[in-house]
């Protein structure tokens, strides 16, 4: 198996997908890149500027705002759920709960806007119903952003924290309270620091769904919450003065960079969780 | 063993401090049970009401009670049925590539090259690091260069090509990269439950070509691996707005954001029958799962 033919055959199999990639994903990642240094055909560094003043830095801000609540809020209430769940006696409520997650963490986009619009919009099911609209309730803003990107990041918390759950062994607890600790020195002792890593995991991996939505917020709130996925499609679909077209390439750049930050926070984490978690 | 635990903790518990047990009158062993209740209920609410309230808002007509007209008009709607083919035709051929590129590629690796899998990993991660709408700002400027700079080469012909409104194969392109990261994943476990070393030397040493190895012992061996690589895309396709909307294209969910302002009904209606899909599709993936794991 080992001899040279057999390498070289391999490395050849995988060739179409790495030629794939580098054409379709790099070259509009290198014509980004050379785009936002790029002004009338100068190199610049204005357009960069330009994305980081102003406007768009609000929304640069606010989408990280909602990302990070949306992140920590998810994670919280997603971890809850699941340890309710893993607990639980009922067989059938895991599975039920499981695979309803699945389901609820990939309904996002339009739908899940309309969804929410029809329940606590402005002539919503529910808005209606219980007479909100005469207390001043209102769905398209921030908060009410941030309820929807809940309905879909609890779920994601849950599938990705309930394995580790799972392996937090019976016998740990057991060991514990033998030596005599209370449930809260359980948990700050042996727990959370045992599920920091997935927990944190989970929490990046929100933080990038509700960063880089854009779908659900563009059928909801149109342009009231300022956020930098919408200013890119504004200047994308030529909402922008001529010559500051290259501001959405400066502004995507930005993006990468906050969501290739955040990542880079995680990755050395989750090399320490696979050493209990097995 | 899990449900077991509860019971050991609480005799443990009772050994422990037996003075205090009585006075807590078995009050300790309740109250893990009285915060998941409330949990389990606050998430069934919250997770529910918008379920129903979309229902109820498609089936109550103004005035006249319950009424399932809008599910009807669904079918009727201008648009509907290109908008929806044109999705499903995207999904397939997403499907078809990126099924085409990836196993050679993940079986290669396995058997052939180990060294590649750092590189395949980090090619098959980057696009979940990328945001959707920065790859877009991408393709969108080079789509723009076309007219600019290409206009007298034959590449002119192809980046016109790409984009041609009927099936625009751009968009199969983009899907394929966004697709990557979920195909790859899942192709890595199947290959992973079966012993594809053991396999391949079987077959080659009873003489079979690599093709035949790749056609008739690996592929059939990793039929629930690709088969949920194949629903995660499609869900995945039929889902998408930002690319498909940001180059302009008609599919289903950019249908459904049109229709929103003048048949407010119907795109709820639309929305709840596309996470019924959703859910059917995750359904049949899961229980293929089940019957494989059963069958192994």
């Amino acid at each position: 198996m080992r001899d040279s033919r057999t390498r070289s055959k391999g490395r050849w199999a995988a060739a179409p997908l790495l030629v794939f990639a580098v054409i379709v994903f790099g070259v509009p990642m290198l014509v980004l890149l050379g785009g936002t240094f790029t002004k009338e055909g100068t190199l610049s560094t204005a357009n960069l500027t330009e994305s980081l003043q102003g406007a768009y830095l609000t929304a640069l801000v606010g989408s990280v705002k909602i990302s990070a609540l949306v992140a920590v809020l998810g994670g919280v209430l997603g971890t809850f759920l699941a340890q309710a769940v893993v607990t639980s006696r009922f067989r059938a409520l895991r599975e039920a709960v499981l695979t309803a997650s699945g389901v609820l963490a990939n309904f996002g986009g339009v739908p899940l806007a309309f969804a929410w619009i029809a329940t606590l919009g402005n002539s919503g099911v529910v808005t209606t119903t219980l007479g909100l609209g005469q207390h001043g309730w209102n769905l398209y803003n921030f908060w009410g952003l941030t309820l929807v990107y809940l309905y879909f990041s609890i779920p994601l918390q849950v599938l990705t924290v309930v394995p580790a759950l799972d392996g937090l062994r019976p016998q740990w607890r057991e060991a514990a309270q033998n030596n005599g600790a209370s449930t809260w020195q359980f948990w700050r002792y042996v727990g959370i620091p045992v599920l920091t890593p997935a927990l944190l995991g989970g929490v990046v991996l929100l933080f990038g769904g509700a960063f880089s939505a854009y779908a659900t917020a563009q059928a909801m709130v149109g342009s009231t919450v300022p956020l930098v996925t919408l200013k890119i499609a504004d200047a994308l679909t030529g909402n922008v003065l001529i010559g500051h077209e290259n501001v959405a390439l400066a502004l995507s750049l930005d993006m990468i960079v906050v969501a290739g930050l955040v990542m880079a926070v995680y990755l050395p984490l989750q090399r320490r969780s696979a050493r209990w978690l097995r | 063993m899990a449900s077991l635990t509860p019971q050991v903790s609480t005799q443990v518990t009772t050994q422990v401090t037996p003075g205090t047990v009585p006075a807590r009158g078995g009050g300790r062993p309740r109250r893990p049970r009285v915060w998941r209740g409330v949990v389990l209920l606050l998430a069934a609410v919250y997770f529910l009401v918008p379920l129903i309230a979309s229902f109820v808002f498609t089936v109550k007509a103004p005035g006249r009670g319950f009424s399932l007209d809008a599910y009807g008009q669904i079918f009727s709607a201008e648009g509907f049925g290109g908008s929806l083919l044109l999705s499903l035709g995207l999904g397939l051929a997403t499907i078809a590539l990126v099924l085409l590129l990836t196993l050679p590629a993940v079986v290669a690796v396995r058997l052939g090259a180990p060294r590649l899998r750092p590189v395949l990993e980090v090619v098959c991660t980057l696009p979940l690091v990328v945001p959707p709408i920065t790859f877009v700002a991408g393709i969108s400027t080079v789509l723009r260069w076309g007219p600019d700079y290409l206009a007298s080469t034959p590449f002119y012909q192809t980046i016109i090509a790409l984009q041609n409104p009927g099936f625009p194969v751009v968009l199969v392109l983009a899907y394929v990269v966004l697709a990557l990261p979920f195909a790859y994943r899942s192709l890595d476990a199947g290959l992973g439950a079966i012993d594809v070393r053991t396999l391949t030397e079987a077959a080659r040493n009873l003489g079979a070509s690599w093709p035949h190895v790749l056609l008739r012992v690996i592929i059939p061996n990793m039929r629930s691996a690709m088969a949920s690589a194949s629903f995660l895309t499609l869900a995945l396709v039929l889902g998408e707005f930002t690319i498909a909307r940001l180059l302009s294209f008609e599919t289903f969910p950019n249908w459904i954001y049109r229709i929103s302002g003048s048949q407010a009904q119907v795109s709820v209606a639309v929305s709840v029958f596309s996470l019924l899909i959703t859910w059917l599709l995750l359904l049949a993936l899961s229980s293929a799962g089940a019957r494989q794991r059963s069958g192994s």
